[in-house]
């Protein structure tokens, strides 16, 4: 080492970047990234509007933690918000009011928290939809699509115990309805309520409890996760939309330095500046509204925040009693009577289950169903993939309806309509809206695939109308050039593959049920324009422009 | 089977017949030509880019010192909330968000106008090469090989054997996350037992009145706790939580009484819980024409004229009712606990 | 031309359109919570002497034909003997009768008929039976309740009114299409008249389950927070979490639509 002649910086910068590097070899990371390249699509920019408002929660949450005090302790209140003064209430509730109230930009903080925190789910789930619907998730970043759902989940996990933190009338309430679902569960769940409460509902223990899941455990796992979220995405390199000039081996964007650090770190700061903005402008979860958490109380329009809205939404939709038949069984076993409480198991979990599953185990379904093993780098667009377009169609109405059902008291008193028919409706779209979203949305899909080949073939309509001499009229087209071109011939779809025999030469019935997923799939499918077939059309014009000439004489 | 629903084949927009895809392909042309940006090739529109990420950056400092006015031009803690409030609140929040937005969008625009915006390409490389998986199975059956895991199977079974149960204690620790110190048995009997008992007084929630009989008019509808809730020291919300009861007055004419249940109330006068049986919400909500009860929370809705059954929504079961009496004063109470456990059904009620 | 196209293309412009936005939005907001503090301003209690006779002709031009000719009721009409004069005054006063139509429920809707008319049609009403009567000034004078009594008002409201009308008076749904109206904007004595007869599905509060102090604790609490507004900016309907979701999804994520489509545009 010492043999070389080390290198001298010149200047101040230069000699403490250079002490950097030669103790921690820094240089290597700078090489790594300095010059990555990053696609530019504004869709690909959701994982980041979760990500910063991740971080816009934990610098709020940060000064949020110094003032609030997690105990349910008995206390009356004697702070500045005169309709509640002399309350008893827990002192939980009570530093809630004190940051709204009595500590300057307090009040800022709290809503700058909570409209962050919606926003950052609702981040995540655009990120998704979006990964779902261009086949970002196909290999090689199943895994990390795995890792992406953990960090939905755990985005929910998050908003929920924090939801329930200032133990106010509204949060009480969504408590003693977890603490309803968890009763539910058979064998272990009256056990785990009292575990979970430390006792009976309420309890004085549940709020402390949930503080350090909140503030500690759920922050710290989501941390663990989005590193190695991001570690994949720099493994992976990034996927692109397919355009002229991008192959399955190349990545076309900017590099990080300095276009894509530029606007993605300014992008931090446009995240901060719309939620600051929104907080300014917009109340949310005015607590001092709802009054302290007692068991007897409670408010119209009693519901949980957005994301958790499909859960209840769930419970909602199911009919407890249907004639004399009730969900609820009592069955005799041999040692006494047990309660299955089908009525809010179902609902609770049932949906949950389904959708989550079917959302991890997607790229394999996929990959099952296509026998498409490849790597994939270049993404689909939605109408290029038909029948996961449908699928994933078919879940946002699935979803949206337990959603929409959330709200049915909202829905009838806004539109004047009865609360009871609301449900009725949303049971039967809950059960048919799925299979109606997914045939619409495979036929528009090929509908649209038709329009590409069309243009494609016969060029754009240019809304230029000629006459010709002989007096007929036609619309010009224009052709397109080999750029526009390509985007639209440039894509894969897979096809259907009967079922195969295996090594034996037998074909398995898992092989069948294979088959007949794939059939129903991808039997209707609409192929890429092929360049022989581009230049029939172009001979066809020709001769149609023949025929035209004699049939005017 | 396609073509037919499509249309026909040799036109556009048809269906390709099953496995029959023409297997050449256009070629890819490539990036497209790059056409220069204004501010690449006018020098002006290039200053002009660069006094608007200026702007953009002085409006952030301006932001800022909107944020002070707020902070400290507005007042202090604990000033009237309608409107001082909600100005700081304001001023702080667009302080905030005109600061972060200058920043923000100045250096994006700097990024979109000023810096180079060449697209450029970079190629992938493979994610598992085959030469490195080679080496690392190698090393790791190295690792086996020296550990002895393979040859010692005693060695690895114990090992196995006492991972596995390692981990128990630290599960049953959380035994006594329910701190009542109770036995299993005991703390599910917890929820069939309220503070309701034989001559138990039922009074006003909050106020912990006495109610007369003659108080409760046809159409009213009382929110009750048992007397000497109030007064509990420890574990108030929790009795309230299965004690509240929600009192009526129905037309006798009007009431269905099940056997068993004739002298559960007094004149028409009914109490039922009021935690729904569905997930525990309380069925504040009554309907005096219509004699329902809506649970605001999933929309339960029970029939008061037919001993609280469920009419309508997910809950399971009825309403309990709460046996009551008058006592010499003429003040209602109750004739003994609840006959079965109220709120949420569980495993165990069987 | 030209030059005007390539100005609103300008990043500027987006910037100024959002600016536009945020200032337009509060600016709304702040006419529209004036505007609430005025149609405060024009509710003062009058107290009109009825006279018997008129109500009784009133009555069998607009009222009979549901009520009965003698207010005993029909099938499209519940009797009115021994509803009081009150709840004349509430039905009527807030425009809820006479009903345009039979539906769930008879919603509030422009006034039909002047003080002088209700006070004659409450009269007559009085006279049929005894039941509650109108409230005076006195009873619904929220002038001297304390800060603390105003406390207990909240408490009272959310266990005996929150869960139909919401705990911010936004209202809430009831069964098959009837609702619980929003309490902003209703004045002190008709919420008075509503809690002692319990229009349609409403209970009945009488004095002995909420005494007139404790009527009038609640009546001061929902002045209160009606006059002090909603310190953390627009309350998008005070009708919570559904509200607010719909607000991320619509304003929020259209916005982040709007930035990232304008950050990954090619400039001009």
């Amino acid at each position: 080492m010492s043999q070389t002649t080390e290198y001298t910086p010149k200047t101040d910068v230069g000699r403490i970047a250079n002490f950097v590097n030669q103790r921690t070899g820094a240089a290597a990371a700078v090489k790594e990234f300095g010059r990555k390249i990053f696609p530019d699509h504004w869709s690909f920019m959701f994982g980041e509007v979760a990500l910063y408002s991740f971080i816009i929660l934990l610098l709020s949450g940060t000064f949020l933690t110094f003032f609030f005090d997690p105990s349910m302790a008995e206390t009356h209140y004697d702070g500045s918000y005169v309709p509640l003064r002399g309350i008893e209430m827990s002192v939980a509730y009570s530093s809630s009011l004190d940051i709204s109230f009595d500590v300057r930009g307090g009040l800022f903080m709290r809503q700058v928290h909570h409209w962050a925190a919606l926003l950052f789910v609702a981040g995540m789930s655009v990120h998704m939809l979006r990964v779902f619907f261009t086949g970002a998730f196909r290999r090689p970043r199943e895994l990390n699509w795995v890792v992406g759902g953990v960090l939905l989940i755990l985005g929910m996990a998050a908003g929920f115990t924090g939801y329930s933190l200032p133990d106010d009338l509204l949060s009480g309430n969504g408590l003693r309805i977890i603490d309803g679902v968890i009763k539910a569960i058979p064998v272990v769940g009256t056990y785990i309520s009292f575990f979970l409460f430390g006792g009976e509902f309420p309890g004085t223990a549940i709020i402390g409890r949930l503080y350090v899941l909140h503030i500690l455990l759920v922050p710290a796992i989501i941390l663990l996760m989005v590193v190695l979220h991001l570690m994949m995405v720099v493994i992976h390199k990034h996927t692109q939309y397919p355009g002229p000039g991008r192959t399955e081996d190349n990545v076309v964007g900017f590099p990080v330095g300095p276009v894509y650090a530029a606007k993605a770190g300014g992008f931090f700061f446009v995240v901060f500046g719309a939620i600051a903005a929104i907080a300014a402008l917009f109340q949310i979860n005015p607590i001092w509204n709802y009054g302290p958490y007692d068991p007897s109380p409670v408010s119209a329009g009693t519901q949980p925040d957005w994301y958790i809205g499909w859960v209840d939404g769930a419970l909602r939709l199911m009919p407890g009693v249907l004639g004399d038949f009730s969900f609820e069984r009592n069955v005799a076993f041999p040692w006494g009577h047990n309660t299955f409480v089908f009525n809010v198991l179902l609902p609770a979990l049932g949906p949950a289950l389904f959708l989550l599953g079917l959302l991890f185990a997607w790229p394999w379904i996929e990959r099952w169903i296509t026998k498409d093993n490849r790597e994939h780098h270049i993404l689909d667009r939605p109408r290029n993939a038909p029948f996961r377009t449908a699928v994933g169609a078919a879940g946002v109405v699935f979803y949206c309806t337990m959603w929409a059902a959330a709200s049915s008291d909202l829905i009838a008193t806004h539109f004047h309509v009865s609360l009871n028919d609301v449900t009725y409706w949303l049971r039967t779209i809950f059960i048919i809206g799925p299979f109606i979203a997914f045939w619409i949305t495979r036929r528009l899909c090929l509908s649209l695939q038709r329009k590409d080949r069309e243009t494609v073939l016969h060029g754009r309509e240019a809304g230029v109308i000629m006459m010709s001499p002989e007096g007929g009229y036609s619309e010009k087209h224009e052709q397109l050039n080999e750029y526009k071109r390509w985007r639209l011939v440039s894509f894969d779809t897979p096809q259907y593959i009967p079922a195969q025999p295996d090594e034996d030469g037998k074909i398995t019935k898992k092989e069948k049920r294979r088959a007949k997923w794939s059939k129903f799939f991808l039997e209707d499918r609409v192929a890429p324009v092929t360049p022989a077939e581009l230049a029939a059309a172009h001979d066809h014009h020709e001769v149609e422009g023949g025929d035209h000439k004699s049939l005017g004489h | 089977m396609g073509d037919e629903r499509h249309g026909d084949p040799k036109h556009s927009g048809a269906v390709d017949p099953v496995g029959q895809g023409d297997v050449n392909q256009f070629t890819n042309p490539g990036l497209p030509p790059h056409p220069p940006r204004i501010t690449d090739t006018n020098p002006q529109a290039e200053k002009r880019a660069e006094r608007q990420v200026m702007v953009l950056f002085i409006i952030s400092v301006i932001g800022t010192v909107l944020f002070f006015f707020g902070y400290f031009g507005v007042g202090h803690t604990g000033i009237e909330i309608g409107t001082k409030l909600r100005l700081q609140n304001t001023l702080i929040g667009l302080g905030t968000a005109f600061a972060m937005l200058g920043i923000g969008l100045g250096i994006i625009h700097w990024a979109k106008a000023l810096m180079p915006d060449h697209e450029t390409a970079e190629s992938r490389h493979e994610i598992a090469p085959e030469s490195q998986r080679a080496e690392a199975q190698e090393i790791i059956e190295q690792v086996l090989e020296e550990s002895g895991m393979k040859r010692r199977k005693v060695l690895r079974n114990t090992l196995l054997g006492a991972a596995a149960i390692a981990p128990l204690p630290a599960i049953f620790m959380f035994r006594d996350l329910d701190r009542s110190q109770l036995g299993a048995h005991a703390m599910v009997d917890r929820l069939r037992h309220t503070m309701w008992s034989e001559g138990v007084r039922l009074v006003r929630d909050p106020s912990g009145l006495p109610i007369k009989a003659s108080d409760v008019q046809l159409g009213s509808a009382f929110h009750v706790i048992p007397e000497g809730l109030n007064e509990l020291h420890e574990g108030k919300l929790n009795e309230k939580a299965k004690a509240v009861v929600l009192l009526m007055r129905l037309p006798k004419d009007k009431m269905t009484v099940s056997p068993g249940r004739e002298t559960w109330n007094v004149d028409g006068i009914v109490a039922y819980s009021k935690i729904c049986t569905h997930v525990g919400c309380p069925v504040a909500l009554y309907e005096q024409q219509t004699h329902h009860l809506l649970c605001p929370c999933h929309q339960s809705t029970f029939d008061l004229t037919q001993e609280c059954k469920v009419i309508f929504g997910p809950a399971g079961h009825a309403l309990p009712q709460l046996p009551i009496k008058m006592d010499d004063e003429g003040y209602l109470v109750a004739q003994s606990d609840f006959q079965e456990p109220v709120g949420p059904s569980y495993w165990e009620r069987g | 031309m030209k030059a005007l196209s390539q100005r609103r293309r300008s990043p500027l412009a987006v910037f100024a359109l959002l600016v536009i936005g945020l200032l337009v939005t509060g600016g709304l907001y702040a006419v529209a919570s004036g505007s609430v503090s005025k149609a405060q301003a024009d509710e003062t209690t009058q107290t009109v002497n009825g006279s018997v006779e008129n109500g009784s002709k009133l009555f069998a031009a607009n009222c009979a034909t549901c009520h009965g000719l003698a207010a005993e009721g029909s099938d499209s009409g519940p009797s009115l003997v021994g509803v009081g004069a009150a709840a004349v005054d509430f039905q009527v006063g807030t425009g809820r009768m006479p009903m345009q139509m039979q539906g769930p429920q008879a919603p509030s809707k422009p006034v039909q008929f002047d003080e002088q008319q209700t006070a004659d049609l409450a009269a007559y009403v009085a006279s049929l039976g005894a039941g509650p009567a109108i409230p005076d000034e006195e009873t619904i004078d929220i002038s001297g309740v304390s800060d603390e009594e105003l406390a207990n008002g909240g408490t009272i409201f959310r266990v005996n009114c929150a869960m139909c009308h919401n705990a911010a008076a936004a209202g809430g749904a009831l069964t098959r299409g009837k609702f619980a109206p929003s309490l902003a904007g209703v004045s002190e004595q008709h919420i008075y008249e509503a809690m002692v007869t319990g229009p349609q599905n409403m209970p009945v509060f009488n004095d002995s389950n909420i005494t007139r102090e404790q009527k009038k604790q609640v009546i001061a609490y929902l002045k209160h927070i009606e006059a002090q507004g909603s310190p953390g900016g627009q309350a998008l309907g005070s009708l919570g979490p559904v509200s607010e979701g719909l607000f991320i999804w619509t304003a929020g994520i259209g916005l982040m639509v709007a930035f990232t489509i304008w950050i990954t545009s090619r400039h001009a």
